[in-house]
């Protein structure tokens, strides 16, 4: 049997066959080897590789803060923003739904075959926005027909919103989509349709508005549709931030210089809280949001009233007259003149070999301080501002807030100047002159101030001497800061100034004499101001200075005023300027008058109403 | 002399065979397709439509079959040798002309229940015919070459047909499983050691030969993180779903990977890749344990086989099952490319499954009639 050739097949094809048996033996373990490394050996790495794949994260956008006037009044909210959306996944046929939905809300072709468009692009569970922006009883009505549009789904977003449109331009500011270049570590910013802070306190206090993202870790499919929830934290809201601002106030003044290019700033003297800062004309904050078209965008531009510029912290003008207490109360505690010292104006004023002019070409004749600020004569303040030097002046001007920035929550805020000798060598490399001064002595010449730095100014003069900083959020923590410092002056000569600044509206020789509050129990003081924007020509003195009504728009003097009420006990102060409006007395201080009326008439209000609350107590 | 079979000797009756029945091989069989079935149940997110319920029945039907084969003479099978042969290679003639007339490059025939693929019936037929040609020669003939040429045309016919559908897998477990029948016939072996120098110009010029897809699949092997979102997609996606199962798994209808549909094909070619991250490496190794312990039975019923036909159909048939399991589970652990071969009686499908019951049948076949001795001559000779 052993050498049967059926037992040598058998043989052969035993050895062969367990040859290769052996063979699949070996390749079976690298098998096993192989599951062993990969399911144990790398197990930890494969596991990570799994997560990222399955676990997708998405940030929750926080719902940015508020900003509320200082009575809780809506200046920046976000509003609900309703729209419709349609999931192609839900729905046999988009074309019909959207015919169905037609006869709700109209579609135009255009834009349904913009829809169908963005179906065909996107994943099918992916919703595609079918229309936005709609009123609620739309909305409404979508909601309830839901059962017979398949597929459309009703969805609320929320857009920033500015109810009073251009009143607060300026301040508020604007949110709008982010740039590519603003993306830093903040993921948030990389959200689509994100917007951050691009002007105003929008810009400034960003950080605090935005809020912090929350986030959800979803599982998603290979199709990165999502599956379920696996943990979530929830964002949290930006801070909701209370101006100081009055609204009512604010509308007010803004609706008094409506058709001019004005800047107008009232403050409360004693907090320093800003209750209105206006600078028009403005612009519309939500035209920006929405994204502004450059047409727009090209006339805000190139209006020569600048409607983009915030006139109150970056607009720098000469302060003209509104300077004189400043260059009055550095003469009278310096002790260069006495307050009943009578200096006689035959409107020409001799400075080295040049001649200076008073703005009453009859001049005033012999006028004591009070009657010198009163008729604001500008040869007495030639006089004593080259009494009392450059150096005073310039330090009693910082006391009282020019030439420096506050610091305040509101972009762009330029600082002014006060010139002073070093200030011009520095940047002229010339001698500071007599002229300079003379100048400088009813403010013109280098001098320039914001409408800010104005209105503070008239509040330190009026608050019993208490540098008060100017605020613009209300009872903020960060910003609240200690008792103002102290203003050391002579009460005195304090005193004389303001009884100055009361006649310039109060007594017949004032220049604003016909501005006075007719009301009784209601009266304000302050002192008027003119700018000129162009020097007053030799030759054209010679001939005749013209009118500013004769001017050219933009050659027509800065009207200015700054003032105070009420006379006893003075609480608010105010600033006014009027670009090229042309007198003071007649363009500006009207405006000072009826918006301290109006305050005053709603403070009155307001303790007539608190009155009659606490008889209803008692 | 042709002689029928109700011929002089009536070896065992029905019954008898169904006794001898290895019941070992049928209930390690259902083991497997029932592994296959709770991945297809997992795979579906816990559903038996669309594929388990399909399955099951595929293989309900499979089964018989594989019984009726078993039953049946061994000498009746090596008769219809080479017309089954014949058969399968004309239904392979048949769809590759089909594919070439414009109708679509098909590699089925569709029979109404389920598509058929020739070239999976061709796998069997192949083994039968080698084993009929081996069974039949002379132990002294088969080192001739004259007898080299009938096995080569009877495993080229196939093997280029099969190329030109393409199907590169099929063709490669065609061509390996036909060889090692030829080696275990007792071809000599320097002829498969100048056979395998020969293939290494054949192999660059298959190179130049396959389609960008099979060169691209080929390369995306050899990196795969060369495009990771690409060709390339697969492999690592399987590998991440396999390693990250671990050693215990994530749970029946828990694996990421094969729930949230970051794997292809996770119900046919790449179902081992469910098994191994839903159940770890204690799954994969257990499924491993049941195809080794089937393959062995299978290599032990070969050697304890009385004729030649026998020896070499069983042994064949291992062969191509462990070759479909080789290849499928490498793939899937990402040590050869991604080819289109499936995880034998575990991956949905109605023609592997088919196949794998008809010759595990004829493995049982073989097992119950291995005294049968059969003469050289002929079937009923």
């Amino acid at each position: 049997m052993a050498t049967s050739p059926d037992d040598q097949k058998y043989k052969l094809f035993t050895r062969r066959a367990g040859l290769i048996s052996g063979g699949m033996l070996v390749l079976t373990s690298g098998l096993i080897g192989r599951l062993y490394y990969l399911q144990v050996v790398g197990q930890d790495q494969y596991k990570l590789l799994a997560d990222k794949n399955r676990i997708s994260f998405r940030l929750l956008a926080p719902e940015r803060g508020k900003i509320l006037d200082r009575n809780g009044y809506g200046l920046a909210i976000n509003r609900t923003d309703y729209r419709v959306n349609i999931i192609p996944e839900q729905t046999d046929n988009v074309e019909k739904t959207l015919e169905a939905l037609n006869l709700i809300l109209p579609i135009s072709e255009r834009q349904k075959r913009k829809i169908l468009r963005a179906v065909k692009r996107q994943r099918a569970f992916l919703p595609v926005t079918v229309a936005e922006n709609l009123d609620w009883e739309t909305f409404a009505r979508v909601n309830i027909n839901i059962p017979d549009l398949p597929g459309i789904q009703p969805d609320m977003g929320i857009t920033r919103f500015y109810p009073e449109k251009d009143l607060l331009a300026h301040i508020v500011g604007y949110v709008s989509s982010v740039n590519v270049q603003e993306i830093g570590e903040d993921p948030l910013l990389e959200l689509p349709g994100f917007k951050i802070g691009k002007n105003g306190m929008e810009r400034i206090l960003d950080r605090r508005l935005r809020g912090k993202a929350g986030n959800s870790r979803v599982e998603v499919n290979v199709m990165g549709r999502v599956i379920r929830e696996l943990s979530r934290q929830d964002s949290v809201a930006g801070d909701t931030l209370n101006l100081t601002i009055d609204r009512d106030i604010q509308k007010f003044t803004a609706d008094r210089v409506r058709d001019e290019s004005a800047a107008v700033v009232v403050m409360d003297v004693h907090s320093g809280e800003i209750l209105a800062l206006t600078s028009t004309p403005a612009f519309d904050p939500n035209d920006f949001n929405l994204g502004i078209s450059q047409k727009k965008y090209d006339v805000l531009l190139n209006d020569a009233r600048k409607p983009l510029i915030n006139k109150t912290v970056q607009g720098e003008y000469p302060p003209g007259s509104t300077f004189k207490m400043i260059v009055a109360l550095a003469a009278l505690e310096a002790g260069v003149i006495d307050a009943n010292e009578k200096i006689f104006c035959n409107s020409k004023y001799q400075i080295g070999n040049s001649t200076k002019h008073c703005w009453k070409r009859r001049g005033h004749g012999a006028v004591s301080m009070v009657e010198a600020i009163a008729g604001s004569c500008d040869v007495y303040f030639y006089e004593i501002a080259g009494r009392v030097g450059i150096d005073r002046i310039h330090d009693m001007a910082a006391r009282f807030g020019l030439g420096n920035k506050f610091g305040i929550a509101i972009p762009g805020e330029r600082k002014g100047l006060n010139p002073s000798k070093g200030w011009k060598m520095a940047n002229r490399g010339q001698r500071w002159q007599g002229g300079d001064t003379a100048n400088v002595g009813i403010g013109q010449g280098d001098v320039l101030v914001t409408p800010l730095q104005l209105c503070v100014m008239m509040a330190r003069l009026v608050n019993g001497g208490r540098a008060v900083m100017p605020k613009i959020l209300l009872s903020d923590q960060e910003t609240a800061s200690e008792e103002p410092e102290v203003i050391a002056y002579n009460r005195r000569n304090m005193d004389i100034v303001l009884q100055g600044m009361s006649a310039v509206i109060n007594k017949p020789i004032g220049v604003a004499f016909a501005q006075r509050m007719r009301q009784k129990d209601m009266s304000f003081g302050g002192k008027t101001g003119s700018a000129q924007v162009r020097r007053i020509s030799k030759k054209e003195r010679d001939v005749r200075v013209r009118k500013n009504e004769e001017k050219p728009w933009v050659e027509r003097d800065h009207a200015l005023f700054v003032g105070f009420g009420p006379l006893e006990n003075p609480r608010y102060a105010i600033s006014v300027i009027v670009e090229h409006g042309g007198g003071g007395a007649t363009k500006a201080a009207p405006i000072a008058r009826d918006v301290l009326e109006f305050m005053f008439g709603k403070d009155k209000q307001k303790s007539a109403s608190v009155a009659l609350k606490q008889e209803d107590n008692t | 002399m042709v002689i029928g079979l109700q011929g002089r000797r009536r070896s065992k009756s029905v019954f008898q065979k169904l006794s001898e029945l290895n019941f070992l091989i049928v209930i390690v069989v259902i083991m497997i397709a029932g592994v296959g079935f709770a991945l297809l149940y997992s795979v579906a997110g816990g559903a038996v439509d669309p594929w388990a319920k399909k399955q099951v029945i595929r293989f309900v039907i499979g089964m018989v079959g594989m019984v009726v084969i078993a039953l049946i003479d061994i000498r009746v099978w090596m008769f219809l040798a080479y017309p089954f042969y014949f058969l399968s290679l004309m239904l392979l003639v048949f769809v590759s002309v089909m594919g070439h007339t414009g109708m679509g490059a098909t590699r089925w025939i569709n029979l109404g229940f389920m598509n058929l693929q020739p070239s999976e019936l061709m796998k069997i037929a192949l083994v039968l015919a080698l084993a009929r040609y081996y069974h039949c020669l002379a132990k002294e003939e088969t080192g001739k070459y004259m007898r080299l040429i009938m096995p080569v045309f009877l495993i080229g016919a196939p093997a280029v047909l099969v190329l030109l559908q393409p199907d590169l897998g099929t063709a490669l477990l065609i061509i390996i499983g036909g060889l090692s029948i030829l080696f275990c016939g007792g071809v000599r072996l320097w002829i498969f050691v100048v056979g395998f120098i020969a293939m290494i110009p054949t192999a660059f010029g298959a190179w130049n030969y396959m389609k960008p897809y099979q060169q691209k699949r080929v390369l995306t092997f050899l990196n795969p993180e060369r495009d990771p979102l690409g060709a390339g997609y697969h492999s690592i996606q399987a590998k991440i779903a396999v390693g990250s199962g671990g050693v215990y798994g994530k749970g029946f209808i828990q694996g990421s990977q094969s729930q949230l549909n970051f794997l292809p094909e996770k119900h046919t070619d790449f179902i081992f890749t469910v098994l191994a991250e839903e159940f770890g490496l204690m799954g994969g190794l257990g499924l491993l344990g049941l195809y080794i312990i089937l393959l062995g039975y299978a290599l032990i019923i070969s050697m304890s086989v009385r004729s030649q036909f026998g020896r070499l159909l069983s042994f064949g048939i291992a062969v191509t099952f462990f070759l479909y399991m080789f290849i499928n589970v490498a793939m899937n652990l990402g040590m050869v490319p991604v080819v289109g071969v499936p995880l034998p009686l575990v991956s949905y499908g109605g023609s592997a499954m088919l196949t794998l019951l008809v010759g595990i049948g004829f493995v049982l076949c073989v097992a119950i009639h291995r005294d049968t001795s059969i003469s050289r001559g002929g079937a009923f000779a």
